[in-house]
């Protein structure tokens, strides 16, 4: 909301005040300023090296160079068609000044005026903005000839003065400006662009905000007195309201106004509406916008002679009710809109008039023949104007109000403030009443407050004179009796609840009242909860320590994406699917870690040598229910195994058995025992001779290999192979570790080597398991340490070296190693038809 | 014979000064002190002398061998540690040229800033809690105050998951990690359902918000909560809380202020700004002029929040706040764009 200071001072006095002051206070109070626009005060100045504290632009008028003038003669120029010459006086003395404005022009050569025109005179060396440039540039009034006349100083438009961008013709100042008043004086101003928060909605109007600064000030608000003469018939007789459903509807008023004359509306109200961001149209119309700034209660007027017309001629009677489904209502931008019941209309017995709360009817709009005026002003369901002016996209001054709760007391204080402004700017006759349907007024809140409640929810000790002085302010009626405070709410509040609710409502008012910033830092005092960790996030995070550790890069990948993505790699019968996705590649929640790896992997496909990891959920959708969200992590090597440097070429890359090591590790850093690695040839999106499953026990926790030569190629990836992992950490996470060490030996070990030649058939895990299980105890260690295959050993055969570590608790001697080793090859060669190899 | 023995010293060292390298050193110990050198034929030959002058040779004999053999020693340490130097020199690196590195593994960015922000919380009592990503409607929104139709669910843009006709309840991502709260407060509250004991949770996670994805907004992003409640809970505890985590996170001499704010789950609700951190609160790019850095919003927990999670507002009260850690990383980092974060770029990744 846009909010001119001048304005503002009419309901309280700021004097003593800066204008980044005031937006101090109200920054804190909740009522964030987010930019001043400065339009003729002073700006605050900068000090060496410091910015303005709130974001400033804008300009501020010279008082000596800028100054209310008035112009007495209106000559042509000799030279030019188009440009007029303005004698004018500013105060001290005559001055001429050139001028093209077309609002000026058909005075042209009317010589001396019956009646000075007044203006906003800048004088030579005054700084203004250039109103022939494209946007915002400053300008220096300088000395120059223009066809022959000498011109230094010029009448104003509104954008030369930063007001607006209207640069269509000079600045005619209303009939009372006092001649050669610095113009800062008469109407500098600045603009607050304050940011409402939902529950702030009854601050959006000047009265709203003056009341919050007379609370944070502690200085008077001067609330507009509303009187006005009144003559001829009472509106009562004449018009009747019917209102068909008080739910949504819960007050109507309406007033009337005879006689007005439609025309501009003083320059003083234009300025000021044009600062708050409305356009001027007449005096009606800006009336109705001036009192709902001022207010808080959106008004809507109707030319009451088309109403009456429409009525035959005899009383008109107004009827609120939900449209009909399909029901159409040109509305007053000209656009015909098709109509649901979910909106409400204000009609008349001939038909819809206008979309209750949200924008009025085209037929019954004011217009420049209106002379009588039927005034509305209501109070609408917040819920249903949500929804219809985001159903019609029709986000406007009013909707805004109103879909966020205006108080129904303000449809009366509004009518009435609307029909005085317009008898002060119209010339015309209020009639006397209002017609006033009141069928459903809110609950008036009253909540009680003791001093005890303020230090179990504040930490603060006030009496309950205390609290009372914080809250009258903001118009609460207090009343104290013994030990407590009887709080009721304003009429201007529908944000105030009863009870519990009640008393935080109450609470933060007192608090804000009182100042966040004055609020005491305390050590909570209370007791402590019970320790129950978070096993599951604890247990994570140790996973992602030991993959860092092993060399892996963690990422974080969207968790929305899209079938035709994931369906590169694997294929998904449904997904988590988004009603209202941003993109069609973002539309389902993701089933596969391994699609977000090798998603990065692609992005990163230029880099030497990627080894990446991801923990994170996977959404697998239940029919009408949440889904269930899985933990999962994959692991994705590709590229170089070693980094390479100026005297490091080249590096082999990664294969499976780098995978595998790092799998290993991960597995014995979660102290996990009785782990088995089988061939897995049915995984689609793994190369079948070179996948394999995990198994933990019976469990099988996880799968990995090389990528399918197929699926490769549907990623944009280097030409190494692209090792992938999945694991499945819930499965993972339930084996339970097994603890344990094994004692470091002071005997020193016996190293013995052995090959043996299997066929190639026969997988390494099984030669190693009989080694072990032949050694027994004392063959502490079996390290694989070549495989060979070659023409010395045959085709279809391979020779499988291993180290073996014997290790007692006394020193073995050569003899018992020997032994062990004849029938570990005695073994082979039976169960295994190896041979040694020599 | 003396003269003999002086003579021999004299030709000895004389050949040693010469003696520039070890192979000369060696063939100089074989010439003038090995078994057959001159001298040692003097020792070979005392025995033919008269007893008169056997012991005066003998001992000016042994002199001139003690004389050679320091000499010796000398001259081979003086060529041991010219061949050291020498060595030395040869071996010289160009300590310029760039060092081998490994592989190193890192946490993702936000993952760490979630860590530093936990460790905090954790040594001020706050456990971690963990919830669901995808919500029903009365979790994210219902149970937390946000009545539907709220003006209050335009602050938070949600994606709605087709889930058939559920009503009021629809499925959604969440939108923060406030549901949680509810979670905690039910589980908790299980356990004592008369008398539900205090809690002190950091909720971490991702959530996620109807946004277009461009450098300053994203689809999805992780939040940290803090709820506190107990019988004895106020707004000074958590102004007392905040301060000493901003301290604790942004340096002892962290100032901060309380700005009053709305948020439909607290009340009295608040934001609190920390003073912008780069320019020490003279204003700048960052903090955009204010000098502040809004860091999270807080606030007590509102009644009805209270009660949904079966706390009865009348005995307990609570505060709870929430933060976003790629804010921090990006304040921290000076990070303009915020999709470097879901973007997955190594480039990016291996700078934290
Ligand atoms: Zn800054």
């Amino acid at each position: 909301m846009k909010l001119p200071i001048s304005w503002l001072k009419e309901y309280i006095d700021l004097d003593g005040l800066s204008v980044e002051e005031i937006a101090r206070k109200l920054t804190l109070a909740g009522l964030e300023v987010d930019e001043i626009k400065y339009a003729g005060l002073p700006m605050p100045a900068k000090r060496e090296g410091q910015r303005h504290e709130f974001k400033t632009s804008g300009l501020a008028w010279d008082r000596d160079k800028i100054v209310v003038a008035e112009i007495r003669q209106v000559n042509p120029h000799p030279n030019a068609d188009r440009l007029t010459l303005l004698d004018l006086f500013d105060g001290e003395q005559d001055q001429v000044v050139l001028t093209g404005a077309p609002n000026i022009f058909h005075l042209k050569g009317a010589g001396k005026l019956p009646k000075p025109i007044k203006v906003a005179y800048a004088k030579e060396g005054a700084t203004i903005y250039d109103g022939h440039a494209d946007g915002l540039a400053l300008t220096t009034l300088k000395r120059a000839k223009i066809r022959g006349v000498d011109s230094y100083s010029m009448a104003c438009s509104e954008k030369e003065l930063g007001i607006s961008e209207d640069h269509e013709g000079i600045i005619i100042l209303d009939d009372d400006a006092p001649v050669g008043m610095p113009l800062v004086d008469y109407m500098g101003d600045a603009v607050l662009d304050i940011s409402i928060l939902p529950n702030m909605a009854r601050n959006a109007n000047v009265l709203g905000v003056a009341r919050e600064l007379a609370a944070l000030t502690g200085r008077e608000l001067k609330k507009p007195v509303i009187e006005y003469r009144t003559t001829g018939e009472s509106v009562e007789h004449l018009v009747s309201i019917e209102i068909t459903e008080p739910e949504l509807n819960p007050r109507f008023v309406l007033g009337l106004i005879r006689n007005v004359e439609i025309k501009p509306s003083p320059y003083q109200i234009q300025r000021r509406l044009r600062l708050a961001g409305i356009r001027p149209i007449n005096n009606i119309v800006d009336a109705t916008n001036y009192a709902m700034l001022d207010q808080g209660e959106p008004l809507h007027a109707f030319d009451y002679d088309v109403l009456k017309a429409r009525a035959g001629g005899k009383n008109v009677k107004i009827i609120t009710r939900p449209a009909v489904d399909g029901e159409k209502l040109t509305t007053l931008d000209g656009v015909e809109r098709t109509l649901t019941s979910t909106n409400v209309l204000v009609c008349d017995e001939k038909g819809p008039l206008s979309m209750a709360g949200v924008m009025g009817g085209a037929e019954s709009e004011v217009t420049e023949k209106t002379r009588n005026v039927l005034l509305e002003g209501a109070a609408w369901n917040f819920i249903n104007i949500r929804k219809t002016a985001n159903q019609h996209n029709l986000p406007s001054e009013a909707s805004f109000r109103f879909s966020r709760g205006v108080h129904p007391s303000l449809a009366e204080t509004g009518v009435r403030r609307g029909l005085q402004l317009m008898a002060a700017w119209s010339g015309g006759a209020i009639a006397p009443g209002l017609v006033d349907s009141y069928p459903l007024p809110p609950n008036e809140s009253k909540v009680t407050v003791t001093a005890k409640d303020v230090k179990r929810l504040l930490g603060i000790d006030l009496t309950l004179e205390q609290i009372a002085s914080l809250l009258t302010p903001l118009e609460f009626k207090c009343e104290i009796t013994d030990t407590r405070l009887l709080v009721t709410s304003p009429s201007h509040r529908l944000d105030m609840g009863e009870g519990v609710v009640g008393l935080a409502d109450v609470l933060e008012e007192v608090a804000r009242s009182y100042g966040y910033d004055k609020l005491p830092e305390t050590h909570m005092a209370d007791a402590l909860p019970p320790q129950i960790g978070n096993p599951i996030h604890e247990w994570e995070e140790h996973v992602r320590d030991l993959l860092v550790n092993l060399g892996l890069q963690e990422i974080v990948s969207y968790r929305l994406t899209s079938p035709e993505r994931e369906s590169r790699v694997t294929t998904f019968d449904d997904y988590v699917t988004l009603a209202n996705p941003i993109a069609p590649e973002r539309r389902v929640m993701r089933r596969s870690l391994a699609a977000s790896v090798l998603e990065a992997a692609e992005k990163n496909a230029r880099a030497d040598s990627i080894a990446l990891f991801e923990i994170g959920p996977v959404f697998e959708p239940r029919p009408g229910d949440l889904p269930r969200e899985p933990r999962k992590l994959a692991l994705l090597m590709t590229g170089l195994r070693e980094t390479l440097a100026w005297d490091v070429k080249d590096s082999p890359t990664f294969d499976f058995y780098d995978m595998k090591g790092r799998i290993q590790l991960l597995l014995s850093g979660l102290h996990y025992t009785d782990i088995t690695y089988a061939s897995a040839a049915s995984i689609p999106h793994l190369h079948p001779g070179k996948a394999a499953e995990v198994r933990i026990g019976d469990v099988r926790v996880g799968v990995f290999g090389e990528l399918h030569p197929l699926v490769k190629d549907r990623y944009e990836l280097g030409e190494a192979p692209v090792l992938l992992a999945e694991f499945d950490l819930d499965a993972l996470r339930r084996i339970p570790p097994v603890y344990g060490i094994r004692p470091v030996p002071e005997v020193p070990p016996v190293l013995e080597d052995i090959a043996v030649i299997v066929d190639e058939t026969t997988p390494a895990s099984k030669v190693d398991a009989l080694i072990r299980q032949t050694g027994g105890k004392v063959l502490a260690h079996v390290r694989l340490f070549d495989v060979y295959r070659g023409e010395q050993i045959g085709a279809g055969k391979k020779s499988l070296a291993y180290s073996l570590t014997y290790q007692s608790d006394r020193t073995m001697t050569d003899a018992e190693a020997a032994a062990i080793r004849k029938k570990i090859i005695k073994r082979l060669e039976q169960e295994l038809g190896a041979k040694l190899r020599s | 014979m003396l003269e003999q023995l002086n003579q021999i010293e004299k030709t000895a060292l004389e050949s040693l000064a010469a003696v520039d390298d070890q192979r000369a050193l060696d063939a100089w110990r074989v010439t003038h002190i090995g078994r057959s050198s001159p001298l040692m034929l003097v020792f070979a030959g005392l025995g033919k002398l008269s007893k008169e002058e056997r012991p005066i040779v003998g001992a000016a004999a042994n002199r001139v061998k003690t004389a050679l053999e320091a000499a010796f020693e000398e001259k081979a340490r003086a060529i041991k540690e010219a061949a050291l130097a020498k060595s030395l020199a040869e071996e010289a690196l160009d300590v310029t040229l760039p060092g081998r590195t490994v592989h190193v593994g890192r946490l993702h960015p936000s993952t760490q800033q979630l860590r530093r922000v936990l460790a905090i919380l954790a040594e001020m009592g706050f456990q971690v809690y963990t919830s669901r990503e995808v919500e029903t409607d009365e979790y994210n929104f219902q149970f937390l105050n946000f009545p539907p139709n709220h003006p209050a669910r335009d602050m938070q843009d949600t994606f709605f998951v087709e889930a058939g006709e559920r009503g009021e309840n629809p499925i959604l991502l969440r939108t923060h990690t406030s549901p949680g709260q509810i979670h905690a407060m039910r589980e908790f509250a299980k356990m004592n359902p008369d008398n539900p004991p205090p809690i002190r949770i950091a909720l971490p996670g991702m959530c996620f918000r109807y946004e277009q994805i461009t450098a300053r907004s994203e689809i999805q992003f992780n939040q940290v909560e803090g709820l506190a409640v107990g019988e004895n809970i106020t707004f000074a505890d958590l102004k007392g809380t905040l301060n000493d985590f901003a301290r604790r996170m942004f340096g002892q001499g962290a100032r901060t202020r309380f700005r009053a704010s709305y948020f439909p789950f607290t009340e009295p609700s608040a934001e609190m700004d920390v003073e912008c951190f780069v320019c020490g609160g003279k204003g700048c790019g960052v903090c955009k002029n204010s000098g502040w850095l809004e860091i999270l919003g807080c606030g007590m927990v509102h009644p009805v929040v209270l009660q949904n999670g079966g706390y009865d507002p009348k005995r307990y009260s609570g505060y709870a706040w929430g933060m976003g850690p790629e804010r921090q990383l990006m304040l921290r980092y000076r990070i303009d764009d915020i999709r470097y974060f879901w973007g997955n770029d190594l480039r990016f990744l291996e700078q934290f």
